[in-house]
């Protein structure tokens, strides 16, 4: 919140913090609504945006966020509502209408089409080469290749080729949906930058994001949503964070408990799982640390430094070339997802698509790990099953209004049911948690912080890989941060402040006795 | 910071990778047609020429269920409309007289062809039924209307049309030797989907049947209408079944309403040719090719007296075979 209120205060103070400014509005949507089937997902949204600025739109997941968006870019049609650009209103009947009324969008999901070059791509939506690779290099990447299929490229790439298209079609106002989810930090800096400097030039931006410090040194304004209406619009500002979250939340938030409740002790003993100079070329280069019972092991590292790598061999998807496993003092080589499951490992991926069966019901998604294992094929209990799945809905307050296909719910309860899964049954001796707050809203990541201490004092442990870095403090007991697939620094996660954590992740403490304190985590 | 924008150049690995698929295909056709020669020495221009008149229908209905897998459906109706196709061009071209005619008779039947198959994809796209139980539907539907059009084999073939794709290639000024081994209907089939394939791979339509088949949501994104690229994803299918069916009747002289093997085989080409069933990747090239492979492979075991019930389970073994090891290269690349 601190670093909130500095950013804030160094835009209030900095030679382009112009006021925002006034004259008629590029976009000025107002009375937006949009139902489906029984579901209303927006009331009577509105926002306005004038051109050299950048607004913010926020809200908690499940507050119409998408929906709006959806609308405003074309993607979705309207109930009611009014939308005027630049004065005249317009129908957004399709995504093509919207592109040439000058609204460009870069989505939360890549739309590059996968199985097309990069070129193709750009043919699709009739860009021009030439402002692409300039974009491009100017957002950070070096040579593009235009004969590379898209499908090909790691996701962050992709995400800054859309934002690169977006900009070679000189939108006149740009949406970026959560833009920064899946980059690696020295990219967000060059998308920050960029983002502002069109907003400089007299364009116009709509940023969605949950990070308040990206919006702090980036926005001009932030447009608050809560269950489908327009709630609030601040101006940024010192103090504007504990503001826009009273709005978002509307009261319903309790304190943040995960702080309040945290008095796991240091957890002692003899570690649940050991891992020692695991190696899997190219990522992990001999890898070690040691995991207790009761205790929460935070993981930071930049993107592709062998995390991701690190949670799939620990969760059976992947063996590793060298390196022992131990979980309890015995040796284990998992073969499979079911190997590491049997010996206790559960393991929530990165991206809940990956996890959940997307067109059944929230009720087999959250009771199928408690009822898959190989020897019980019989008929199932059905009434415990249901007395098991009402009490991990329960526990993690899954929203189910929409509990028949999974797919239909907001990215939070997603999210949760990605982990109450593993909590229906008995709980895990050891959890993998791999990113699980990533875009998502505020009030659900508290409670996913909260439910991780709650399992901890319980005694399992858990291994928590995170992207973001207060997460850290408000989270963990202990913190290791991986460079090059090692382990180059550990620390109480209490002395875990975000300058020594950065450091660490670029790999900056050599010799100042990272290493060392490197080789404690693994005694 | 001042990373001049560059576009990296085409490299060799990414031209073998994208093409690879197809050059295999044309080595195995190349040495099956060697194997042919040793089985039967005498196998030359006549046999050649042969094969290529038997594989016409079965290369149109792979194109046009190729044009249709691209775009992530499926017709099952293929056979069925070159049914349609076939006995519609017989009656009109016993009634055309010999001339100007004729022509008339085949632009009809073309137009019929696309009409059939802009009922399947407006059905699709309008329904929003799953393309696999439309198409299933309309196979019947088609099926009957042929055998309204025609109770019974009849009706005629022009002769000259008939003439096009019979016999080797003669070219004017140039000695029949130098083009013995080039069947005509080999030219006629080339120059037709050249006509139709080179343009629309180079088009915006093109573009979008690919995006469309590769992902809904990109594409729609993309500013890729959906259901227009559908349908006429499913009306070119129509045109070129079209071409099938008029190929079955100028190769029998008569139109025949009951639908004839090419659905099945049609798959069989476009799953062995490297398109994939979900849509989104592959060309018209690589089908073709695994149409005369797998037409070659049947003369060959008819050329070595194999039992026909045999047969079939050596080709359907052929394809699970060359499909795995295709699937077992790709594995190979993704790990190095």
């Amino acid at each position: 919140m601190g670093a909130m209120r500095e950013a804030a205060a160094t835009r209030q103070d900095g030679p382009e913090a112009a006021p925002a400014p006034a004259g008629p509005p590029i976009l000025d949507a107002a009375g937006v609504s949009r139902r489906f089937g029984a579901v209303v997902a927006l009331r009577d949204a509105s926002l306005r945006v004038a051109r050299g600025e950048v607004v913010a739109l926020m809200g908690a997941n499940g507050a119409g966020k998408s929906t709006f968006v959806k609308i405003l870019t074309g993607a979705l049609k309207p109930d009611t509502g009014r939308i005027r650009l630049a004065g005249r209103e317009v129908r957004l009947t399709s995504p093509a209408a919207a592109r040439r009324a000058g609204l460009v969008p870069v989505y939360q999901e890549p739309a590059l089409i996968p199985d097309l070059d990069v070129g193709d791509n750009l043919r699709l939506t009739r860009t021009p080469s030439g402002p692409f690779l300039h974009w491009a290099a100017e957002l950070g990447l070096g040579a593009v290749r235009l004969d590379a299929r898209a499908g090909a490229l790691p996701l962050a790439t992709l995400r800054v080729l859309d934002l690169a298209r977006a900009l070679a079609a000189e939108p006149d106002l740009l949406v970026l949906d959560e833009m920064t989810a899946a980059l690696p930090t020295d990219l967000v800096d060059r998308v920050l930058s960029v983002v502002r400097a069109q907003a400089d030039a007299g364009r116009a931006v709509i940023y969605i994001s949950h990070r308040f410090a990206e919006i702090a040194r980036l926005c001009d304004r932030a447009t608050i949503l809560r269950d489908g209406t327009t709630v609030g619009d601040l101006p940024i500002a010192p103090g504007v964070e504990e503001q826009a979250v009273e709005l978002m939340l509307g009261g319903r938030l309790s304190a943040p408990a995960a702080l309040a409740t945290r008095a796991s002790p240091a957890a002692s003993g003899p570690p649940r799982l050991r891992v020692r100079n695991l190696a899997a070329a190219p990522k992990l280069a001999g890898l070690s640390f040691d995991l207790r019972p009761g205790e929460v092991l935070g993981v930071v590292a930049l993107e592709g430094q062998g995390q991701d790598e690190l949670f799939e061999i620990l969760g059976g998807l992947r063996r590793p070339e060298a390196g022992r496993i131990e979980v309890d003092g015995r040796p284990r080589a998992f073969r499979h997802p079911a190997d590491a499951i049997a010996a206790g490992l559960a393991l929530v991926p990165g991206d809940r698509a990956d996890a959940l069966l997307s067109v059944r019901s929230v009720r087999e998604n959250l009771a199928l790990p408690a009822l898959a294992r190989p020897r019980a094929w019989g008929p199932i209990a059905m009434r415990r099953e249901a007395e098991a799945v009402s009490r991990t809905i329960a526990r993690l307050q899954i929203d189910t209004r929409a509990q028949g296909e999974a797919r239909r719910l907001s990215g939070g309860n997603q999210q949760k049911v990605t982990i109450g899964r593993w909590l229906t049954g008995a709980p895990p001796r050891i959890f993998l948690l791999l990113d699980p707050t990533r875009g998502i809203d505020v009030r659900t990541k508290r409670q996913i912080y909260a439910l991780v201490r709650d399992l901890a004092s319980e005694g399992v442990a858990v291994l928590f890989y995170t992207s973001e870095l207060p997460e850290v403090p408000q989270t963990c007991d202990r913190v290791i941060v991986l460079f090059g697939g090692r382990v180059v620094d550990a620390l109480p996660a209490a002395e875990a402040d975000e300058p020594r954590l950065m450091r660490a992740a670029y790999g900056l403490t050599e010799g100042e006795g990272g290493a060392d304190r490197a080789r404690e985590a693994a005694p | 910071m001042t990373a001049r924008p560059v576009a990296a150049r085409p490299s060799v690995a990414i031209v073998a990778a994208r093409h690879g698929w197809t050059l295999g295909l044309a080595v195995l056709l190349a040495l099956l047609l060697a194997l042919t020669k040793i089985i039967q020495p005498a196998f030359g221009a006549t046999g050649l020429e042969a094969l290529v008149r038997a594989a016409l229908p079965f290369a149109f209905a792979t194109a046009a269920m190729t044009v249709v897998v691209i775009a992530g459906g499926i017709d099952l109706s293929v056979a069925s409309m070159m049914a349609v196709a076939g006995v519609t061009g017989a009656v009109l071209m016993q009634n055309a007289g010999d001339g100007a005619g004729a022509l008339l008779a085949v632009g009809a039947v073309l137009l019929v062809g696309a009409a059939m198959g802009a009922t399947n994809g407006l059905l699709i796209v309008g329904t929003r039924l799953p393309d696999i139980v439309v198409t299933l539907a309309m196979l019947f539907v088609w099926e009957g209307v042929a055998l309204l059009i025609l109770r019974a084999p009849g009706g005629a073939a022009t002769p000259w049309l008939r003439e096009l794709v019979v016999g080797p290639l003669v070219i004017p000024g140039l000695p029949p030797a130098a083009t013995a081994l080039v069947p005509q209907a080999l030219l006629v089939l080339a120059v037709i989907l050249a006509a139709i394939w080179l343009p629309l791979r180079r088009s915006r339509l093109g573009l979008g049947i690919y995006a469309v088949g590769s992902d809904e949501t990109a594409a729609f994104r993309s500013g890729v209408s959906i259901g227009a690229t559908k349908v006429a994803a499913y009306t070119l299918a129509g045109v070129l079944a079209a071409l099938g069916g008029l190929s079955v009747t100028l190769a029998t002289g008569i139109g025949e309403p009951i639908p004839g093997p090419y659905l099945l085989a049609s798959v069989a080409a476009v799953v062995l040719g490297g398109v994939a069933l979900g849509g989104g990747r592959g060309g018209l090239l690589g089908p073709l090719l695994a149409v005369f492979i797998l037409r070659v492979v049947r003369l060959d075991l008819t050329l070595l007296a194999v039992d026909p019930n045999v047969t079939t389970i050596i080709e359907g073994t052929i394809m699970a075979a060359v499909v795995m090891a295709g699937g077992l290269l790709a594995m190979r690349e993704r790990r190095s």
